[in-house]
């Protein structure tokens, strides 16, 4: 299936001008191109988080489509509810519209406080998609790490200090918990690499049962890089195999994107400020790079035992 | 006045409201199971398997997400129940406040307990008393019957008022009690209800809307005085739809309040739930002995009837509240400080005791409630059935 940016771009209102996110913010365009790739009306349930709050200030709604948030825990529980809600409501000629539910939340609202109930959303089995936006740390609440930050970074509360040079701990690899619930389709993408962000978003959507794309977002606060780096910034993540794109389709593992000649992870730490106190320490480096080369190496080998 | 065929039977409390839940034929149910409420939801779950109802039944992995399943639901346009106690209440706590703030018709039976530490699974007010202020409406049932019809009456309250309701049973002596019960036939119980609250203006409706907003500080106390007001309107909504229940179904419930021996009383006491018949029994007795005592049984918590117990009180001059929770502030239990601070507008205004009792499922024995209604009131806070029987301890 191949996208055509222009055409795309015609299909979807989008996300409305005005809405209050950051300039150079990762997940506009993962919003905008859900939208135009989705071939049936979607609702959107959102965890309370930065996609939240820009986008819903009252009186002002940036969204085109039915929209609910209800808590920051429990965007994939809520999404059950409404899942279960159309169904019923379809059975008893209530509802003749066929709405797919995407349930969207950010590192925070999936990884931590929400991952009981996406893990619980994706073992009953919806046919709800969900979207984890990960831009790293809990951004709008003044950059705190979360489990998603990588090890080594600088945030509000791993601070680099005389005793503590940043995160201590390595990042949690969620897209590999959500692939052990077994479900039918699960990915990693990029918003640097929209057409395969797009197939990804597109496949998950005809996909009936529970679905999962994990969407490297870069923060340009959080990160500490100028708005306009953004899609740099997620390509140089990207090209480092510091985030892989692939998909796990029925169990089977695809790498999507191979960087021809890989860049070294110190490409990616150079552009950003929040790895700058690593930069110095060539041993810290190196550390971040064998832990890249070692999670490359997995994820070969999965795909591997697959064929 | 319409009577409908009704069947008589046996069930529990928890089978009534199993029973009472598949003829309101809810488009989804989302629930986690929880003593002392766990076997409506068993029943339900069987109803179900048996193709007896064909509701949408989530199973979730907490009370947290049985809540949050229900809120999505609902927003959708569904019909939509589920159950919880005590601890799972709790756990569910943050969320009451979504459902309420969203204006969502969510109806929730309680099966009332107490609440940890020490852990305690058996039946007390704590995890009720624990949410009044979260929005939404709570009734509370004296028998096995009522709990029955406050269930599908609660449908109705809830729909109509916009704001989600909890039909509250005594944990254990309520939920767990066989007890004879007129049973309507199903369709009796839709034809009351109708097809359900999706509208063109829900969620999924014509035009998309955005459900759940941020409010900044232009406009969070708007909608937080408009909950108000919508409580402020419930009490009248729960009179009605209490008489729409009675010339639908025959069956007389009370709507705000149940007044019993009031007509002449000099003292009385008030309670909240199942154990009223063990009230009502003593104030029988004492009665024969000469002394006029009544009772009064609040059906409804929130919204507070203030007005109506302010007029049935007031002519009292004793006013002796009974309650199975507190608030640890020195100054009572829930019932009694909100009972203090409706009667606080009269210009007489009757001495109040409060006396807790039966918390963790303690049972309250008549010659202890003997004891005390023989002691007279003493215008103070007192634990009644403590071990050591006393007044509030001194701390060690």
């Amino acid at each position: 299936m191949s996208l055509n940016l222009r055409e795309l771009s015609q299909r979807t209102q989008g996300l409305a001008p005005g809405h209050r996110a950051c300039a150079g913010c990762g997940f506009p365009p993962v919003v905008r191109l859900l939208l135009a790739v989705a071939e049936r009306p979607v609702v959107v349930v959102n965890a309370t988080g930065c996609m939240e709050v820009v986008t819903t200030i009252y009186p002002y709604s940036a969204w085109p489509v039915p929209y609910l948030h209800n808590a920051f825990e429990n965007a994939a529980a809520t999404a059950s509810g409404v899942e279960a809600a159309i169904k019923a409501l379809r059975r008893r000629g209530q509802l003749d519209t066929d709405f797919k539910v995407v349930a969207i939340g950010g590192d925070g609202g999936t990884y931590d406080i929400g991952l009981q109930s996406l893990s619980g959303a994706l073992e009953r089995g919806h046919d709800l998609l969900y979207i984890c936006y990960n831009n790293e740390a809990y951004m709008n609440t003044g950059i705190q790490r979360s489990s998603a930050t990588p090890q080594g970074a600088r945030t509000t509360t791993s601070p680099v200090g005389t005793a503590q040079r940043g995160k201590p701990q390595p990042r949690k690899d969620l897209t590999e918990i959500v692939v052990a619930h077994g479900i039918p389709y699960a990915a990693q993408a990029s918003v640097s690499h929209w057409a395969d962000l797009g197939r990804k978003l597109q496949k998950a959507l005809r996909i009936s049962g529970p679905t999962f794309v994990n969407v490297l977002t870069p923060c340009p606060p959080g990160w500490d890089y100028p708005p306009e780096k953004t899609v740099e910034v997620a390509r140089l993540a990207v090209e480092s195999r510091y985030w892989p794109l692939y998909e796990v389709e029925g169990g089977r593992y695809r790498i999507t994107y191979v960087p021809r000649e890989p860049v070294p992870v110190r490409a990616f730490l150079e552009v950003q400020g929040r790895f700058r106190h690593l930069l110095q320490d060539e041993a810290a480096v190196a550390d971040l790079q064998r832990w890249v080369d070692a999670n490359w190496e997995r994820l070969r080998a999965r795909k591997a035992k697959d064929h | 006045m319409k009577t409908v065929a009704t069947r008589r039977v046996a069930l529990t409390g928890n089978e009534a409201v199993a029973l009472a839940w598949k003829q309101i034929r809810p488009h989804v149910v989302a629930a986690y199971p929880i003593t002392p409420a766990t076997q409506i939801v068993e029943r339900f779950s069987q109803y179900v398997a048996d193709g007896e109802v064909d509701t949408e039944f989530i199973p979730v992995e907490s009370e947290h997400s049985a809540l949050s399943a229900c809120v999505g639901a609902a927003a959708a346009g569904a019909r939509v129940l589920t159950a919880t106690a005590s601890q799972g209440l709790a756990l569910m706590h943050e969320i009451l406040y979504v459902a309420s703030g969203l204006r969502l018709p969510i109806v929730m039976n309680v099966g009332t307990r107490a609440l940890s530490a020490p852990i305690n699974i058996h039946g007390d007010h704590s995890d009720v008393m624990g949410s009044r202020d979260a929005g939404w409406v709570q009734m509370f049932a004296r028998t096995v019957q009522e709990a029955y019809d406050r269930t599908i009456l609660a449908v109705r309250v809830a729909e109509r008022a916009r704001l989600p309701v909890m039909v509250c049973l005594d944990g254990f002596t309520l939920t767990h009690s066989l007890e004879p019960v007129e049973v309507y036939p199903d369709e009796a119980v839709q034809a009351f209800l109708g097809e359900g609250p999706r509208d063109g203006s829900s969620l999924l409706g014509e035009e998309p809307i955005t459900v759940g907003p941020l409010a900044l500080p232009d406009s969070y106390m708007e909608f937080r005085r408009a909950l108000a007001e919508a409580h402020a309107r419930a009490l009248r909504i729960l009179e009605e739809e209490t008489e729409a229940f009675h010339v639908h179904f025959g069956r007389d419930l009370p709507a705000l309040l149940e007044p019993f021996g009031m007509e002449d009383a000099e003292e009385s006491v008030v309670i909240l739930g199942a154990y009223a018949d063990v009230v009502e029994e003593a104030v029988r007795r004492w009665r024969e002995r000469g002394r006029r005592l009544g009772m009064v049984r609040l059906v409804v918590f929130r919204p507070f009837p203030a007005e109506e117990l302010r007029r049935v009180l007031a002519r009292t001059s004793e006013v002796v509240v009974l309650e199975r929770a507190d608030t640890l502030s020195g100054l009572g239990g829930p019932l009694a400080v909100e009972v203090r601070a409706a009667l606080y507008d009269l210009a007489e205004r009757p001495r109040l005791t409060d006396a807790i009792f039966g918390l963790g499922g303690r049972e309250l024995r008549d010659a202890e409630l003997d004891a005390f209604l023989e002691a007279g009131p003493r215008g103070r806070v007192v634990y009644l059935g403590l071990k050591e029987a006393g007044d509030v301890p001194e701390p060690a």
